[in-house]
C-alpha cells in the first residue's frame, strides 16, 4: 500500500512539474512527418529535364520530373548579391497556388548574373559570379552541388530525399458534391491529374486527428522535403527555438528538431521539441568555412540531422586518422515542411561574419532599441495595483538598485480585455505612469492577440465588424479559449488588419497610455488553450490560406503591427520597444524576444545561454530569459546567480509566476540585496558598451551575444562551448551557473591574446582553460587585450538619469601594446540617428598615443558627456601624460600607476566625448 | 561639464526660533556636523584616513577617496552621500547618484543645482504636513492609549472579580474540606451511622460543585459580555449581538434585530447587570471568538472583523470557474481530450478584494469566504508575533492555511497599528497565497510621549 502510494505520488508530482509531452505531437503523430520520414535515402525519383532549361541574366529555370508520378516541378535558381544562392522548387502547375512566405524578406533580393560554363546530357555547370564557385546540376537523378575549387561546399538531394507532395483531387471523394472546387481547377491541371499514376492514399493525407482534435485537410497532402549534405562539417547550429545545447545534435535516434510555434507549459530541457518561436536557419561550421541555409517556409517544419562521425568516439576518430581512413566528416540535414514550397537561401560565407551579413541582407538586422530598454526590467505576474507598482518602484530607490522598466502582466486589464485597465486596481493609469516618468523610468503593459468575445468591448466589436478575425473552416469567426475565456484571433497576416491594430496604440485610442508605456506581446504562437497542441486549428482560414500555411508567421506579424503602432503614435519619432514570445525569421526587426516560461531551476539558468546564443546566430540579438525562472521559486543562491548571468545577457528582465512568492531583489536579506545590487550595477556601468553593440548589430547583423567560435572560427576548442559567451568581441563572460561551486573553468581563446579580469585587472593568456575560484559575489568576466570599452561608472536610478554622465575608458593592451574600440552616443530614443544625429568615434591606442577620431564626420550630435578617466590595463609607468585637444591646446594630466597589476589611471582628462583628442604617454 | 572649482554653499540657518540668520560656509553636500573636516585651503584627508588631497579636489567632480568623502556635493563617487539641509522640514542624506539626475529629491532643491530640473522648494509645506500628520497620529495615539487603559482596567477588574470569587470558592472549599476531615473522623469513630454520614457528605459535595459551576458561568458571562461589547461602552447592544449569527433563536440563517432584541429581554442595550438577566438566553449557543487568552500580551478585545465587500460589475466571468479550479487542484486531469482546460492555473484571478469576505479572529485564524457562496478557505491559524526585533508585536503571522496549487500553504501577515477603533482597514494578496491585513486597534497604542516629539535636528534649524 505504502509503496503504491509513494509511486502514485511520484508520478503525480513529477507530472505536475514536467511538460505534458502527450499534448504535443511527435513526428510519428504528425502524418506528413511520418510519411516523409518513412522515405529513406536512396536514388531520387526526380530527374532534371535539361531541355527545359532557361537561363536569363538573373535566373535559371528548369523542370524536374518525378518518374514515379510524372508530376513536373519547376526549379528556379538565383545568384543573389553577397554570395547567396537561392533555390526555389514549386509545382510547375499546381492545382491551386501554394503558399509563398511574404513580408519576411526585407525586399526582393538583388541578383547577380549567372553564366553557363558547360552543359551536356548529364547536367550543366554554372559559374557563381567572380569567385571560383560553381553550381553543378546533375540530371539523373536530379542533384545540385555547390563547389568551390575542388571542394564541395554543399549538395542538395544527394541523398535523394527531395519529396514534393503535389496537390491533388481527392480520389475517394471525387463523386462527392463539391462541384465548385472542380470548376475552379484549371482544365490543364485536370488533364495533368488524369495522367498521374494512381497513388496510394495513406492515412492522414486527407484528415488527421490528434487527441480529440480533427484536422480536416481539404487540400490533401502538400508537404515538401529536401536534403542537404555538408562535407567536412561536424558542427551545425541554429534553428531555434529549442531548449537544447548550442551545437545541434544528430536526430537519428529520436525525433527531428521541430519548428512549430507552440505555447509549451513547463518545457523540458535538452530535447528537440518545438517551443514558442521558429527561425528556419541553420549554420554549418568547420575551421575553414561557415555556411548557412535559410529554409523560407512558415508551416510546421521538422529538421533531421545526421552525421557520419557522430557515433564515433575520439579513439575511433584517431584510428581513422592513423589508418588514413578516407572518410571525411559530413553532416546531412533534411528539412520537411507541411505545406508551401521549397525556397532555400544558401549562404556561402565563408566566415561567420559573412553569413550574418548575408542573412541580414535577406531579413534585416536587429532593430536599434531605445537605450533604456537595455537596462534592467522588473516584471511579475502580476503587480497587483497602482499602489503595488508605486511601492515596488520606491523599493528600488530605497535599496539603491537601478531599474528602467516595470511591467504589468494580464491582470492589469479590465477582465483580460487588452488596451483597457482594471477599473479598481488601475483606476488612474496616467497618474501611475506620470509617477514612473517622474523617476525617469518606464512601463510595459501586456497586449496579447487573443481578443475577448464580448459585445461591450470596443476592440472586439471593431475587429468583428471589419471582418478582421481569423475564420474557422466553416467561414465563421474562429473562437478559442484563452485568458479572457472565449476569444477571437485577429488575422495579422492582413496588412489592413495590422494597420488598424497599429492605430489602436494612438494615445487617444489606447486610453490611459502615455509615451513611457511600451508593449509586450505574449501568447502569440498563437496560444489557444482548447486547440490542438494548445494552438490554432490548422484548417482555420486566413483569407484564402489555411492556418497550416502561415502558422509560424503569426507571432512575427503581431509584433510587427505592435511595433508599427508604437512608432506611429509618436509620429514616427520614437523607437518602439516590443517584447514577443513567438517569432520567425525577420522578427529581429521589431524588438526583443524572451525564452518563454522557464523554471527556477539551475538547468534552466544554464540553458539560457545556448538558447540566446542560438537566437543571436540567426539574427535575433535582443534575447533574454526570465531572471529567477518563471515557474517555481528559486533558492536565494539561484536567484543571485541568475541576476549575475542575466546582467550580462542582452535582455535583462526578472519575471515570476503568479503563484510564486514575491521576489523583488531586496526580499532576501541585506547580503543578497547587496549581491543583486552589485550585479545590476555592473550592467549599468556597461550600458555604453551594450548600446554600441546594438548599434553595430543594427548596422551589420552581427549578433550581440556570440558563441566563442564566431570570433575564433579556427579554434575547435570553441566549437561546442555554451557555458560561456562573448558580448560583442571584447567581453568574455563565464557566469557561475552551478549550485554551490567554488570555482569554474573558463576557456580563454586566442593563441597570442591576453584577457584581463574586469574586476581585478589580472592578466591571463589566451588559448587556455583557466580555473577561476569563485565566491557568491563572483561574475567571471574578461576584457580582451587589444580592446577599449567605454563605461559609465556613475550608476543612477535609471539609465535615463545617466544620460549626461561622463565616460570612463578601459583600455586593455594586447601584447603588441595596442588597443581599439568605439564610442557611440545619440539621444537614446528617437530615429534621429537615421538623420545622422549621433557621435561615433574610433578610439585607438598605439605607440603610447590614445586618440579619438570621428568615424562619421557627416554626423552631428552635441553631447554633454565628457571623459572622466582613462584606465589602461597592461601599461607601464609613464613619466608624464599630456592631453592634446582639437584646438591644439596641451595640458598635463595627473595619473596614478598601480605597479602590481600594471594599471595606469589617468585622472580627469575632462575633454568632451564627441571631440577629437589625443593623449600622449611619455 | 562642471567647473573644476569646489562650490561653497551659502546656507541660511535658522537658529531655534528662526529670528537670526547666519551664513555658514562649507562645501556643497556636507552636513554641519562634518564641517570641521573640510577646511578651506588645507589639504583634505579622506574621512577614512586613506590619503590626503589638495583642497581644490574636494567637490571637483572626480572621485579621489575610496569612501567618497571628497565629493559630498557631486555624483562622482559611487558610494558618496549628499546632505540636504531641507530647512523647514527634516535634513536628509541622499546617495550621491541622485545629485543632478533631473529628479528632485531634496525638498530644498539643493540636489539639482546643475541639471536643469525645475524643482520647487517644498520643505515648508512638507514640514507643515508632517507636523499635521504627527499631530493627528499623536491624537490617535493619545485617545487610543486612553481606550487601551480602559480596556486594561476593565480586564483587570474582571480578573480581580474572578480572583475575589476564587478566594470565596476557596474559602468554601476549605470549609468543606474541614467538614470532610471532620466527617472522616466521625466515620472512623462511628461505624454505625455510616450510611447517614455518607449521604450528608455527598450532598455537601454536590452543593460545592453547583457553586463552582455557577461561578464559572458567571466568569464566562463576564468574558462574553466583554467580547460582545465591541465598542467597549459597557453596554451590549442589538447590533453587537447581531455579529453572532449562531445566536439566532430559530437558526433560520437570518438573525434579525427583533430576534436579537428578544434575546436581550426586549431592550436595545443591556449593561452588565441586565446582561446577567438575559444570559440564559445566550449561553447555550454563544460561540466565543477566542480560544486562547494567554498568548496575548495586549488585551485585545477579541472580535470578528469583516472587510466591507463591494460589487465588482466588471468581472463578468463565471465566478465558479475559479472556485472549481481551486477545488480540482488535487485531481489529475481525468479527461485527456479536454485539453488544457486546466491550463496554467486559473486564468481568472479577479479582484478578489471585491469577491471575498475576509475574517480575522485574533490569535485564532484568518479565513476567506467567497461572497457568493462557496466554502471557507483557511488563510492561516495563529502562529507567532512577527514584527521586527525592535517591535515584535507590530505584526502577527497566521500560518499553515489551506495549501495552494503548486504553491505554499496560505498564510497571512497582520500589520498592527494604533487606532481608535479595532478594525481591519485593508486586505491584500501581495504574493499569491500570502495575504496582508492592516489592522488598527487601541490595544496597540503605546504611551504617547509627554510632549510633542521633535524629530528635527535642532542644530540645523
Amino acid at each position: 500500500m505504502a509503496s503504491a502510494l509513494v509511486l502514485w505520488l511520484a508520478v503525480y508530482l513529477s507530472g505536475t512539474w514536467a511538460v505534458d509531452k502527450g499534448n504535443f505531437k511527435t513526428c510519428d503523430q504528425s502524418s506528413f512527418c511520418k510519411r516523409q520520414r518513412a522515405l529513406k535515402p536512396g536514388e531520387s525519383p526526380y530527374r532534371a529535364l535539361l531541355e527545359t532549361m532557361e537561363l536569363t541574366n538573373t535566373r535559371l529555370t528548369l523542370q524536374l520530373i518525378n518518374d514515379n508520378n510524372k508530376v513536373h516541378l519547376l526549379l528556379e535558381l538565383y545568384r543573389l548579391q553577397g554570395n547567396i544562392t537561392r533555390v526555389k522548387i514549386n509545382e510547375l502547375k499546381p492545382l491551386k497556388p501554394r503558399y509563398e512566405v511574404p513580408d519576411v524578406l526585407i525586399r526582393e533580393p538583388p541578383t547577380e548574373p549567372l553564366s553557363l560554363l558547360s552543359q551536356d546530357e548529364n547536367g550543366v555547370v554554372l559559374s557563381l559570379g567572380v569567385e571560383s564557385q560553381r553550381v553543378i546540376i546533375s540530371a539523373r537523378p536530379f542533384r545540385l552541388d555547390i563547389v568551390e575549387g575542388h571542394e564541395v561546399l554543399m549538395s542538395l538531394n544527394s541523398r535523394g530525399l527531395l519529396a514534393f507532395e503535389h496537390l491533388r483531387m481527392r480520389k475517394d471523394t471525387q463523386a462527392d458534391p463539391e462541384p465548385e472546387k472542380k470548376e475552379e481547377a484549371d482544365p490543364d491541371n485536370q488533364a495533368e491529374t488524369a495522367k498521374e499514376e494512381e497513388e496510394k492514399v495513406e492515412e492522414g493525407m486527407w484528415e488527421e486527428t490528434f487527441k480529440s482534435h480533427s484536422d480536416g485537410k481539404p487540400n490533401g497532402p502538400s508537404s515538401v522535403s529536401l536534403d542537404f549534405s555538408l562535407p567536412g562539417v561536424e558542427h551545425v547550429y541554429g534553428i531555434p527555438e529549442h531548449a537544447d545545447t548550442l551545437r545541434l545534435k544528430t536526430t537519428d535516434n529520436g525525433d527531428p528538431y521541430r519548428l512549430y510555434n507552440l505555447d509549451v507549459f513547463q518545457y523540458e530541457l535538452y530535447n528537440p521539441m518545438a517551443l514558442y518561436g521558429a527561425v528556419p536557419v541553420m549554420l554549418a561550421h568547420h575551421a575553414q568555412r561557415t555556411t548557412g541555409v535559410f529554409w523560407l517556409n512558415a508551416a510546421e517544419t521538422w529538421v533531421d540531422i545526421s552525421s557520419n562521425t557522430a557515433g564515433k568516439t575520439v579513439f575511433g576518430k584517431m584510428l581513422d586518422y592513423v589508418q588514413g581512413s578516407s572518410e571525411t566528416p559530413q553532416t546531412d540535414v533534411r528539412w520537411i515542411s507541411e505545406s508551401g514550397i521549397i525556397d532555400v537561401f544558401i549562404m556561402l560565407g565563408p566566415t561567420p561574419k559573412d553569413v550574418f551579413s548575408q542573412y541580414a541582407s535577406l531579413t534585416g538586422t536587429q532593430s536599434f532599441p531605445p537605450l533604456t530598454s537595455l537596462g534592467y526590467h522588473q516584471c511579475r505576474w502580476n503587480y497587483n495595483d497602482q499602489e503595488d507598482v508605486q511601492s515596488v518602484d520606491a523599493g528600488f530607490d530605497e535599496h539603491d538598485i537601478p531599474y528602467d522598466f516595470i511591467w504589468l502582466d494580464i491582470e492589469h486589464t479590465d477582465g483580460k480585455r487588452y488596451f483597457t485597465w482594471d477599473p479598481h486596481k488601475f483606476a488612474t493609469p496616467k497618474e501611475m505612469l506620470q509617477g514612473i516618468m517622474d523617476k525617469k523610468r518606464k512601463m510595459v503593459a501586456i497586449v496579447d492577440p487573443h481578443i475577448k468575445v464580448d459585445s461591450n468591448y470596443k476592440i472586439h466589436n471593431e475587429i468583428r465588424s471589419r471582418g478582421f478575425y481569423i475564420k474557422n473552416k466553416d467561414g465563421g469567426d474562429y473562437e478559442g479559449w484563452c485568458w479572457p475565456g472565449s476569444a477571437g484571433y485577429p488575422d495579422f497576416t492582413r496588412a489592413d488588419m495590422r494597420a488598424w491594430w497599429a492605430s489602436m496604440f494612438a494615445y487617444d485610442q489606447y486610453e490611459g497610455s502615455m509615451e513611457n508605456l511600451y508593449t509586450w506581446n505574449d501568447m502569440n504562437e498563437p496560444s489557444v488553450f482548447n486547440g490542438p497542441e494548445v494552438t490554432m486549428h490548422k484548417d482555420a482560414m486566413h483569407g484564402d490560406w489555411e492556418h497550416r500555411d502561415v502558422h509560424n508567421l503569426y507571432g512575427f506579424y503581431v509584433q510587427m503591427a505592435t511595433a508599427e503602432g508604437l512608432i506611429q503614435r509618436s509620429g514616427g519619432v520614437e523607437r518602439p520597444f516590443v517584447l514577443t514570445r513567438a517569432f520567425f525569421a525577420g522578427s529581429q526587426r521589431y524588438g526583443a524576444v524572451w525564452t518563454g516560461d522557464n523554471a527556477a531551476e539551475w538547468d534552466h539558468l544554464k540553458i539560457s545561454i545556448p538558447m540566446c546564443l542560438s537566437l543571436g546566430l540567426v539574427g535575433i540579438s535582443f534575447c533574454g530569459a526570465d531572471v529567477g525562472g518563471f515557474f517555481k521559486s528559486p533558492s536565494t543562491e539561484l536567484l543571485v546567480r541568475w541576476y549575475q548571468t542575466g546582467a550580462y545577457q542582452p535582455f535583462f528582465r526578472a519575471h515570476a509566476h503568479l503563484d510564486t512568492p514575491r521576489r523583488e531583489p531586496w526580499l532576501f536579506g541585506p547580503e543578497n540585496t547587496a549581491l543583486i545590487r552589485d550585479a545590476v550595477r555592473q550592467r549599468y556601468t556597461l550600458m555604453p558598451y551594450w548600446y554600441l553593440q546594438f548599434y553595430q548589430a543594427h548596422h551589420t547583423g552581427q549578433p550581440v551575444m556570440r558563441p566563442l567560435w564566431v570570433e575564433y572560427p579556427q579554434d575547435p576548442a570553441t566549437f561546442a562551448l555554451d557555458d560561456e559567451f562573448l558580448i560583442g568581441r571584447d567581453l568574455l563572460v563565464h557566469p557561475v551557473t552551478e549550485e554551490g561551486v567554488r570555482g569554474v573553468t573558463a576557456y580563454l581563446p586566442g593563441k597570442d591574446e591576453v584577457w584581463f579580469d574586469v574586476h581585478t585587472f589580472q592578466k591571463h593568456n589566451g588559448a587556455q582553460n583557466l580555473y577561476i575560484p569563485v565566491t557568491i559575489s563572483s561574475i567571471p568576466v574578461f576584457q580582451r587585450g587589444g580592446s577599449i570599452i567605454p563605461r559609465k561608472l556613475r550608476v543612477r536610478r535609471s539609465s535615463s538619469c545617466m544620460e549626461h554622465d561622463p565616460y570612463s575608458l578601459y583600455v586593455a593592451l594586447n601584447p603588441q601594446r595596442t588597443a581599439e574600440g568605439e564610442l557611440y552616443i545619440d539621444d537614446g530614443h528617437t530615429f534621429n540617428y537615421e538623420k545622422k544625429e549621433f557621435v561615433h568615434r574610433r578610439l585607438s591606442f598605439a605607440n603610447n598615443l590614445l586618440s579619438s577620431v570621428d568615424l562619421a564626420p557627416d554626423a552631428q550630435f552635441t553631447t554633454h558627456s565628457w571623459i572622466e578617466r582613462i584606465i589602461i590595463l597592461g601599461a607601464s609607468k609613464p613619466s608624464k601624460v599630456t592631453l592634446k585637444t582639437a584646438d591644439g591646446q596641451e595640458s598635463h594630466i595627473d595619473f596614478e600607476f598601480d605597479a602590481s597589476m600594471s594599471v595606469l589611471t589617468l585622472r580627469k582628462p575632462g575633454m568632451n566625448s564627441g571631440a577629437d583628442w589625443t593623449v600622449m604617454l611619455q | 561639464m562642471s567647473s573644476r572649482f569646489h562650490q561653497l554653499l551659502p546656507m541660511l540657518l535658522l537658529l531655534s526660533v528662526g529670528v537670526s540668520a547666519v551664513e555658514v560656509q562649507r562645501p556643497r553636500g556636507v552636513p554641519l556636523s562634518k564641517r570641521q573636516f573640510y577646511e578651506e585651503g588645507k589639504p583634505f584627508t579622506c574621512l577614512d584616513g586613506s590619503h590626503s588631497i589638495p583642497f581644490d579636489r574636494v567637490n571637483d567632480d572626480y572621485c579621489d577617496c575610496q569612501d567618497g568623502s571628497d565629493e559630498p556635493g557631486t555624483a562622482a563617487c559611487p558610494n558618496g552621500s549628499f546632505h540636504c539641509t531641507n530647512a523647514g522640514f527634516r535634513p536628509a542624506f541622499i546617495p550621491s547618484s541622485r545629485i543632478n539626475d533631473g529628479i528632485c529629491d531634496c525638498c530644498d532643491t539643493t540636489d539639482e543645482y546643475n541639471s536643469g530640473a525645475a524643482c520647487q522648494n517644498t520643505c515648508r509645506e512638507m514640514g507643515h504636513k508632517e507636523r499635521e500628520s504627527l499631530q493627528k497620529m499623536a491624537e490617535i495615539a493619545k485617545e487610543g492609549f486612553v481606550l487601551k487603559q480602559q480596556l486594561i482596567q476593565e480586564a483587570k477588574r474582571g480578573i480581580e472579580d474572578k480572583k475575589a470569587k476564587l478566594v470565596d470558592v476557596q474559602v468554601v472549599k476549605k470549609d468543606l474540606e474541614e467538614k470532610v476531615e471532620a466527617l472522616r473522623t466521625v466515620k472512623e469513630t462511628a461505624e454505625q451511622p455510616e450510611k447517614e454520614a455518607k449521604e450528608r457528605h455527598l450532598k455537601a459535595w454536590e452543593d460545592q460543585k453547583a457553586l463552582i459551576r455557577m461561578e464559572k458561568d458567571k466568569a464566562r458571562m463576564a468574558v462574553v459580555f466583554l467580547e460582545l461589547d465591541d465598542d467597549a461602552d459597557g453596554l451590549v447592544s442589538v447590533s453587537e449581538l447581531l455579529s453572532h449569527s449562531e445566536l439566532d433563536p430559530d437558526s433560520d440563517a437570518s438573525f434579525t434585530e427583533a430576534e436579537a432584541q428578544g434575546l436581550l429581554g426586549g431592550v436595545d442595550k443591556v449593561d452588565t447587570e441586565a446582561f446577567e438577566a438575559v444570559w440564559n438566553n445566550l449561553k447555550e449557543k454563544y460561540v466565543s471568538e477566542v480560544t486562547t487568552y494567554t498568548a496575548a500580551p495586549v488585551e485585545t478585545p477579541p472580535e470578528e472583523v469583516r472587510e466591507p465587500a463591494s460589487d465588482n460589475e466588471s468581472e463578468q466571468y463565471p465566478e465558479d470557474d475559479v472556485q472549481e479550479d481551486e477545488e480540482e487542484e488535487d485531481e489529475e486531469d481525468e479527461d485527456d481530450d479536454q485539453d488544457d482546460a486546466d491550463y496554467k492555473v486559473n486564468p481568472l484571478i479577479p479582484s478578489f478584494a471585491f469577491r471575498y469576505i475576509y475574517r480575522l479572529c485574533p490569535f485564532n485564524r484568518v479565513s476567506q469566504k467567497p461572497k457568493y457562496g462557496g466554502s471557507e478557505t483557511n488563510l492561516g491559524t495563529w502562529g507567532k508575533w512577527a514584527g521586527p526585533e525592535e517591535n515584535v508585536y507590530s505584526m502577527m503571522k497566521y500560518e499553515h492555511g489551506t495549501g495552494c496549487w503548486q504553491g505554499p500553504n496560505r498564510s497571512t501577515t497582520v500589520k498592527l497599528t494604533c487606532g481608535k477603533e479595532t478594525v481591519v482597514t485593508s486586505t491584500s494578496e501581495p504574493s499569491r497565497c500570502e495575504y496582508l491585513m492592516e489592522f488598527t486597534s487601541p490595544a496597540i497604542c503605546g504611551e504617547p510621549p509627554s510632549r510633542d516629539s521633535e524629530p528635527r535636528d535642532h542644530e540645523e534649524l
